[in-house]
């Protein structure tokens, strides 16, 4: 397809070079010598130091992983039940609701998920002593409620896409239908699940919105920490953590890639 | 091996004294508005390699999934040797399906895939292993227990979920298009090692296929479905020879139709006077009235074909206007004076006639007996 | 499976319930063996009924209950206690809520403004983000492998870097001694720095570029699936290039363009990081205002109202609008 010769790689690659130039630009001068993050004097390394022995960037990191970890984990097993129910259960009375409930959260602004899930926490406090006071608990269901939607719809797209003569002939050669979830389809969509699961963890790890409403003390996470650090602004350890993270995730990425082309070509 | 007599020669459908095996009874599935299967009635027999043929939306494929319990009927009852089977859930049935997809288990072997059936039914695996080698012997493919289906062919997957649904040894199998997927030659090699393998366990098939050779190759009797209803139910060669309405005979190989209304009727022959190719001379037909409209069916074989007009009844005249080479047949299609064409095959033996080609005066002729009189 | 066209029958079928809820239905025969509790338990709770109750009363409790909480708070008044509003009702149930938050935020034209900028910034940030996207989308699509995967990773990087950290990263880029300033100082294209931070500018920037990954995957995925071979027959009927995108693949690529246009314009509207940090004090967007409102003046009433009225007269809509469209199969 020459006949786009010019004009479309172009477009192309300067959307490219749009995308990666501020990222590059942040990986660069987290290894600047100087504080003034725009100015190159020499290179250094002494901003990644600085980050590890940072307490409250390290301390929040470690919460943050936390939560992510055991969001990801609700919100996957949420999240599969609710694709589950939509896609095989046809047609029941609390269906359409359902559906609203679960796809809702992907479109609705974070502030407004933070503060009304804020205003239940003291209610529920208030009424009933539980929870008592804001933390990761909190943090946590509040992180697993909006995950969930994600890994709903990741589940429902795999389920849509398997072929459910597999479920008819496990019930036809005898298993029950709880046995068939286990049997067959909990691992005919477990990519779909590992891929739910790395969603809800990344949106977790990365939500500054949701947590600021309905933390609590001592339950700063990392995008809390960074938030309050940048608003004074540049920050080159803050350079250093981003660095760190682009890459983690470009090897992360690289290798599910990698997994990917090789599992397509058996 | 001792050959022990099998339902296709016993023929149990014939006697009006043998109990039926499947009692299929007022069958109807509606989906909202929409009628799928309307008012089905059937017997079926131990040991019969039943189809039902139709094409697609006719309603076989919901008839089978009613049997096998993945469709509830909206009304009627099925009984399989003598067990009502409404209200009982797939997974409790003495039936088994092979499914058109072939469904396999993409995460099990094709060895745990065969035993997947005989280990959720309780039995110990050592047992369970034993009987999935002998299926796999049956079906050949012992060398490859160990493989996941992606690692098969199309034909290989067929047999593996064959020998899956049958090694629980299934009072009824239900076969939903088994043939297919699989390309021309592949189709007749596994007919025949499909009818080996049904007479040797003796199980009971009921096969739902829109391929009328398939169906006509396998079957010890045919249901021709059309319409949520079945048209007509017998042997292959009943079906064939004598259908019982258009629909069947249009459907079952090809066939030349006219139209036409009872002209005379004689002891030893009744004519049938139609506006497209004049009076046929056809055997007679009791029940019918002076007048009454019916449809002959002409089978394009039982046309003879000659270059000089010959004598006799049931003759007509015209031109090759197409000739089909098949290499053992030939297609012909005539254009009588009239206008109308008639279609004629006839084996190509050799050293016999001279070929016919285009564009040449031929005659046709048929028997009395060729012609088929149907009144719907 | 099947023959190629669906008929009424199949139809039917993939409407309805899928066999294995259906099997989940009908009573076992034989109940398992099992005590006396499993077997009577089994007869009032059926295992259907659990499953669908699990993620449904979740969210109810944490998702649909909260706004109404939200609209509860939003009728009370602010009050220096904690919780800090007055209550709703009182000892015997008297009600003690009003719309005077409501008449506040009608009355007081900066929360007006903050509606409609935040819809025109969104607007806008959505029509760059296509015009941005929409090449980029379309040459990945025509494509070949293994180049197609790899610009599509290249793509999906940055939506799992931190989103916090891609907008700060523009600080960096936008500041007044920022990296494009000192560049086109050096080169000599400009004598002062430009101001680019703090201002509308910056936010349109910041959102186009955290939200363009959404833009360009569901346009991607139209692009990709549309046949060639009707681009190729428009061009053998004599239609010049132009004239079969606007004609052909553009139409056919709408479905696409709108999926990716909602999954940035609706959570644009609500933004609040972006503004934050790029935008100025008179960039004035609802998520902001509403932040300030419960954060820095601490009126939960208020910021509750702000909510309601954002839920009501912008969320809602967009979403009836978006499940009124035909569903395409993503």
């Amino acid at each position: 397809m020459n006949r786009r010769g010019f004009f479309l790689p172009t477009a192309a690659l300067l959307g490219f070079v749009f995308l990666y130039a501020p990222i590059m630009s942040l990986i660069i001068f987290s290894f600047n010598e100087n504080k003034l993050v725009t100015v190159w004097s020499r290179f250094s390394t002494k901003w990644y130091g600085e980050l590890f022995s940072d307490d409250q960037i390290m301390g929040a990191a470690w919460i943050s992983l936390q939560i992510a970890f055991t969001s990801a984990i609700i919100a996957t097993v949420l999240g599969t039940l609710a694709g589950l129910v939509l896609t095989r259960f046809g047609r029941f009375r609390l269906r359409t609701p359902l559906m609203g409930m679960t796809t809702a959260p992907l479109v609705m602004p974070e502030v407004i998920t933070g503060l009304s899930l804020l205003l239940l926490f003291v209610g529920m406090e208030a009424f009933l002593g539980w929870p008592a006071g804001r933390g990761m608990t909190t943090i946590i269901i509040a992180h697993s409620t909006f995950c969930m939607a994600y890994v709903a719809v990741v589940v429902q797209s795999r389920l849509g896409d398997m072929d459910d003569s597999l479920e008819e002939a496990a019930l036809d050669l005898g298993a029950r239908p709880v046995r068939v979830f286990f049997d067959i389809t909990l691992p005919v969509i477990a990519p779909a699940l590992i891929s739910g699961w790395l969603l809800s963890f990344t949106l977790s790890l990365d939500d500054l919105v949701i947590a600021s409403f309905v933390s609590g003390p001592g339950s700063s996470t990392l995008p809390m920490v960074i938030f309050s650090k940048v608003k004074l602004g540049v920050s080159p350890d803050i350079n250093a953590l981003a660095s760190l993270i682009i890459l983690i995730v470009g090897v992360g990425i690289a290798i599910a890639f990698w997994q990917l082309r090789r599992g397509m070509k058996k | 091996m001792a050959h022990s007599a099998t339902a296709a020669d016993t023929k149990p459908w014939r006697d009006p004294a043998a109990k039926p095996f499947i009692k299929i009874r007022n069958i109807t599935k509606k989906f909202g508005d929409f009628t799928a299967v309307d008012n089905v009635s059937l017997d079926i027999f131990k040991g019969e390699l039943f189809c039902l043929l139709g094409g697609s939306g006719c309603g076989k494929s919901t008839l089978l999934r009613m049997m096998s319990g993945f469709e509830t009927p909206t009304s009627g009852t099925i009984e399989i040797d003598g067990q009502d089977m409404a209200r009982v859930s797939p997974y409790n049935r003495p039936t088994n399906m092979m499914f058109q997809s072939y469904a396999l288990f993409p995460h099990m072997s094709v060895e745990k895939n065969i035993a997947y059936g005989l280990l959720r039914q309780g039995m110990a695996k050592p047992q369970a292993m034993v009987k999935v080698a002998e299926m796999l012997k049956l079906v050949k493919l012992e060398k490859f227990a160990s493989r996941k289906p992606h690692q098969l062919s199309g034909g290989q997957k067929q047999r593996v979920a064959l020998a899956r649904s049958l090694v629980k040894q299934p009072k009824l199998l239900l076969l939903d298009e088994p043939l297919g997927a699989l390309d021309k030659k592949l189709r007749e090699e596994t007919q025949f090692e499909l009818i080996n393998i049904q007479e040797t366990l003796g199980v009971t098939f009921i096969v739902v296929t829109h391929d009328q050779e398939e169906a006509m190759t396998l079957s010890t009797r045919i249901g021709v479905m059309n319409e949520g209803i079945i048209t007509q139910i017998g042997e292959p060669t009943e079906i064939y020879e004598r259908p019982a309405t258009r629909f069947v005979a249009d459907f079952i190989g090809s066939v030349n139709l006219f139209e036409g209304t009872v002209d005379m009727a004689a002891p030893d022959a009744m004519r049938v006077k139609t506006d497209s190719v004049g009076p046929i001379l056809v055997n007679p037909v009791p029940g019918l009235t002076q007048g009454q409209k019916v449809t002959v069916a002409l089978r394009p074989e039982k046309i003879t074909l000659s270059r000089t007009q010959p004598s006799g009844n049931n003759i007509l005249h015209g031109m090759v206007e197409d000739v089909a080479y098949m290499g053992n047949l030939s297609i012909y299609r005539v254009r009588l004076d009239n206008g109308n064409l008639l279609k004629v095959t006839r084996s190509n033996r050799l050293a016999e006639q001279e070929p016919i080609s285009w564009d040449q005066e031929i005659w046709g002729q048929w028997s009395n007996a060729a012609g088929v009189v149907l009144t719907s | 499976m099947g023959s190629g066209n669906l008929g009424p029958v199949e139809q039917c079928r993939r409407r309805g319930a899928n066999v294995m809820s259906e099997a989940a239905h009908i009573p076992m025969r034989r109940a398992p063996g099992g005590n006396l509790i499993t077997r009577m338990l089994s007869r009032v709770i059926s295992g259907r009924a659990l499953v669908i109750a699990v993620p449904l009363v979740w969210l109810l409790i944490f998702f649909v209950i909260p706004f109404v909480v939200v609209l509860q708070i939003s009728l009370t008044d602010a009050a220096i206690a904690r919780p800090p509003y007055t209550p709703l009702f009182g000892d015997n149930w008297e009600f003690y809520g009003d719309l005077e938050n409501y008449a506040f935020l009608l009355s007081d034209a900066l929360y007006i403004n903050a509606y409609l900028s935040s819809l025109k910034i969104a607007l806008i940030s959505t029509l760059l983000a296509l015009l941005i996207g929409y090449p980029m989308a379309y040459y990945i699509a025509r494509t070949e492998e293994p180049k197609r995967s790899l610009l599509l990773m290249l793509i999906i990087l940055p939506f799992w870097t931190s989103f916090l950290l891609r907008v700060y990263a523009w600080i960096g880029f936008l500041s007044l001694n920022g990296v494009i300033n000192n560049t086109l100082i050096s080169i000599g294209i400009i004598s002062e720095p430009i101001v680019m931070l703090q201002t509308d500018f910056a936010v349109y920037i910041g959102i186009v570029y955290t939200y363009l990954p959404f833009m360009i995957l569901p346009l991607y995925a139209n692009l990709v699936k549309m046949d060639v071979s009707l681009i190729e027959a428009s061009q053998d009927l004599g239609a010049s290039p132009m004239s079969t995108f606007f004609r052909i693949t553009l139409p056919l690529s709408l479905p696409g363009v709108i999926a990716g246009s909602m999954l940035v314009f609706i959570p644009a509207i609500g933004e609040y990081v972006i503004p934050a940090l790029l935008g100025g004090p008179d960039t004035l967007m609802i998520g902001k205002v509403l932040w300030t409102e419960f954060f820095n003046n601490r009126d939960w009433p208020v910021a509750s109202a702000v909510a309601t009225v954002m839920l009501v007269v912008v969320v809602l809509p967009i979403i009836l609008l978006r499940n009124a469209q035909p569903k395409e199969p993503s």
